[in-house]
């Protein structure tokens, strides 16, 4: 049977231990076309393209490439039949040249050994094709982010194959860059190159693709050709209800300033940055990843040190030496990374709760079981935490609970000033609206709330007033009144345009 | 060239610096040190630890470690020693019966880290009582003399006026210079060490690299356990202890990443070697008592590593 499709995945099927992650969805791709994959994180859009690109097996269900059935054993058998992947979470090797990475598992040789003049040079070829002209012998780790995922981008396109995944392509680069990336995406499907378009960002889709597919929670929800769909239904189709639910933020009366930050630096990682949080707001903190957010509210937080500013804390200078100190003055911060640092993944829920709050249930440094499951319980049942009891395991809980858990622990130091580093990624809708109720709730409460958030609806839904970095500076502090659109927040991110009104 | 460049020069450098300070300092307080003679004689006494700590390094670039050499060098040795002396095989058989030995070992090392997914540490700790054990019950306790003179010439006898080890150890130099800069197989070793999920992602087979590179260090292991054995005439069970914390130091002081892999080279190991070989000659020649040199070791390591640590960062 021959197909108009090149490539078919039907009713594909993927479980992890406590999660539905793909069950039953559906792909078909046609030869020459851009084929937007969209859903909110947690849709399950970058396991389905694991499961093509030979990372996951699937639990169940077919792929046909050309027609015909196959499967995909690993990332390199992907290659071999024609699947190249660009990666959402970049993956270079750091200490290796650009030449290196690109030709990373396909190396040219010269007899024996490994020919790096001619990598060098189909490297600049290849970039220049592109219209890119970065010295090929570049270590990797001296690039920008946004270069960085030039690279990843010129990489897959050096496989020659025939179907391109690109997994959000553009949460890391400049607007200039966006176009250039899809001049090549035109070059390529004119060529009869098919691509995989993951994206959150609305415009670009209606910009580059001939048909998008959306997931919902791991559920296949539906698939049209673009022409046949408005932004407002495909907005629909991806949240499944009106958007204005999901985010319950109630503006209100910001009080007094309570973390007021002047001149804040850290040598080549941010510079200069000043802003005041106040009492009952939402900061929202916008910008591109590697833009310094992280590292400017860790330092706040006490796990970096700056260079050189000032951190005042109700009117009085502080400089945290660490985090404890910081937790002692209540400051307290989530970090992003839930599993790297957020979460002591092999650790009961209650020790999890508890970590950060030991010395101030016990001064006397000596522990009571008994006092410890009546505050885990209670906590469970505030956060709504799905559990059996405070005994399980965090590493086996699902994203969302997991979050909470780690929420828990930091709310339960009684701070003052709370930074949420990307609070919602990778976790689900139901679990996201909690949170969110969450935060604004902390915020009527008079707590300084902080979101550190890369999803544009989150800061617009969520904030007060949003505060935009770019390259470690801050490009704008706004007030976040109806007027501000997704677009404004982006070009300051991009560090194209500045305002800050303060 | 501008002070910036002349500045990442020197940071680059900065290991052959520290070196270069030690030999001249040393020649002041002891003229006999620039000795011809003596010059030779500390690579000659460099040359074992430096051939090991080829596999060690290799190890260390992919993110492992490797425990095992000296147990490994010493039931290589024993093996060798004891077919020498048992058939009338060629040379090259016995040393052959070594290598074998260093690699089975190496392989074994590999096979677990990779497939059975158990940190290195363990694993080589296991193998390093297993490979002492074994050497022991083979030779009975007993330390195997008797051994060919072929087979003793590779650690007593000179080509040219260079003796055996220095040949040996240069020639592995350059294998594992050509093997980690020239070849293929070598990029992959560092992409690895890098990020292991890169490599996977772009295609390349993960677990032969890493059996590659322990069955790599095995045999290195085997080979500084055959030049041992022939320099000192006998088989002896107990011999090699504590190399492979030689090897690891001299690895680590020539820039070689013990936290995050894929950092690494052959001259840099080769340097840490010698910082050591002409740190333990000199304090000999200055009659600085063996105590005081193994304290003087243990700061060397810490100090090149601080100073590494303080110029990167």
């Amino acid at each position: 049977m021959s197909s108009e499709y090149i490539l078919e995945m039907t009713e594909i099927k993927k479980h992890f231990p406590g999660v539905k992650a793909l069950d039953g969805v559906n792909l078909k791709v046609k030869k020459g076309e851009v084929h937007a994959l969209m859903g909110e994180n947690g849709a399950g859009k970058s396991t389905l393209m694991k499961v093509l690109s030979g990372i996951y097996r699937p639990d169940g269900g077919t792929i046909r490439l050309k027609g015909e059935e196959m499967r995909i054993l690993n990332p390199n058998d992907a290659i071999k039949k024609g699947l190249a992947m660009i990666h959402q979470e970049l993956t270079p090797v750091p200490h290796m040249t650009i030449a290196e990475n690109i030709f990373l598992g396909k190396e040219q040789r010269k007899g024996l050994f490994a020919d790096d003049r001619k990598m060098v040079k189909d490297t600049q070829e290849l970039l220049n094709s592109l219209g890119f002209s970065f010295d090929p012998r570049t270590r990797m780790e001296e690039l920008s982010v946004s270069r960085m995922q030039i690279v990843e981008i010129a990489k897959a396109v050096s496989h020659n194959a025939d179907i391109i995944i690109m997994d959000e392509p553009t949460s890391a680069i400049t607007e200039n860059e966006v176009q250039k990336l899809f001049h090549i995406i035109r070059d390529l499907t004119a060529k009869g190159v098919s691509v995989i378009y993951i994206t959150h960002k609305m415009d670009e889709v209606f910009q580059i693709a001939k048909h998008v597919t959306v997931l919902r929670d791991g559920q296949y929800i539906d698939s049209k050709p673009i022409e046949a769909i408005t932004p407002e239904e495909l907005v629909n189709m991806l949240v499944g209800r009106q958007l204005n639910e999901i985010y319950p933020k109630e503006r209100q009366q910001a009080g007094d300033p309570v973390l007021e930050v002047k001149g804040l630096t850290q040598k080549n990682v941010y510079k200069n940055v000043s802003f005041t949080a106040r009492k009952g707001e939402i900061l929202g903190v916008a910008g591109l990843v590697g833009a310094g957010r992280t590292e400017v509210f860790e330092t706040i937080a006490g796990i970096r040190k700056a260079t050189a500013g000032e951190i005042y804390l109700k009117g009085s200078k502080k400089q945290f030496s660490s985090p404890t100190e910081a937790i002692a003055n209540k400051v307290v911060i989530a970090t992003e990374d839930r599993k790297g640092s957020g979460l002591f993944q092999y650790l009961k829920i209650k020790e999890n709760i508890m970590a950060s709050s030991y010395q101030k249930f016990f001064p006397r440094s000596v522990i009571n079981g008994r006092k410890i499951n009546a505050i885990c319980d209670e906590e469970m049942n505030k956060f709504r935490i799905k559990a059996p009891d405070g005994n399980q395991l965090v590493g086996n809980l699902s994203g969302g609970n997991q979050q909470k858990v780690v929420l828990s622990r930091v709310l339960l130091t009684d701070p003052d000033v709370v930074i949420f580093d990307e609070p919602t990624r990778g976790i689900d809708i139901g679990a996201k609206s909690e949170i969110y109720k969450l935060m604004s709730n902390l915020a009527r409460e008079g707590k300084c709330v902080i979101m550190i958030s890369s999803e544009m609806p989150e800061i617009l839904g969520m904030s007060d007033r949003v505060m935009v970095m770019s390259e470690g500076k801050v490009t704008g502090v706004i007030e976040n009144t109806n007027d501000v659109t997704q677009d404004m927040i982006f070009q300051m991110a991009c560090g194209v345009k500045e305002k800050v009104v303060n | 060239m501008d002070t910036k460049k002349i500045l990442a020069f020197i940071n680059k450098a900065k290991i052959i610096i520290i070196f270069l300070v030690m030999c001249i300092i040393l020649s002041i307080l002891a003229p006999s040190f620039l000795n011809g003679t003596n010059i030779i004689n500390v690579i000659r006494q460099i040359s074992i630890i430096c051939i090991i700590s080829m596999g060690s390094m290799l190890v260390i670039i992919t993110g492992g470690i490797d425990l095992s050499p000296g147990s490994v060098a010493a039931v290589s040795g024993v093996a060798a020693a004891l077919f020498g002396t048992r058939f009338d095989g060629p040379i090259w058989l016995v040393l052959l019966v070594g290598l074998l030995v260093g690699g089975a070992c190496g392989l074994f090392n590999g096979i677990i880290v990779a497939k059975g997914k158990i940190p290195a540490f363990i694993v080589t700790l296991g193998m390093s009582e297993i490979a002492r054990g074994v050497a022991y019950v083979i030779s009975d306790g007993k330390p195997i003399s008797g051994i060919p003179k072929g087979f003793r010439a590779i650690g007593r006898s000179s080509i040219a006026g260079v003796p055996v080890p220095i040949v040996i150890m240069v020639i592995i130099l350059i294998v594992t210079y050509i093997l980690t800069k020239k070849l293929i197989v070598g990029k992959h070793i560092f992409a690895v060490g890098g990020n292991q999920n890169a490599a996977r992602v772009s295609g390349i087979n993960v677990d032969r690299i890493l059996i590659l590179v322990y069955t790599y260090a095995g045999i290195m292991a085997g080979l500084g356990g055959l030049v041992l054995t022939a320099r000192i005439s006998t088989g002896h069970p107990n011999s090699a202890s504590g190399y492979e914390l030689d090897a690891i130091a001299a690895t680590v002081i020539g820039g070689t990443s013990l936290s995050t892999g894929g950092i690494g080279s052959v001259t840099g190991t080769l340097i840490g070697a010698l910082i050591i070989g002409v740190l333990n000659n000199g304090l000999d020649i200055l009659g600085v008592s063996a105590y005081y040199q193994q304290i003087a070791k243990g700061l060397i390591i810490i100090i090149t590593v601080l100073m590494d640590r303080k110029a990167t960062s």
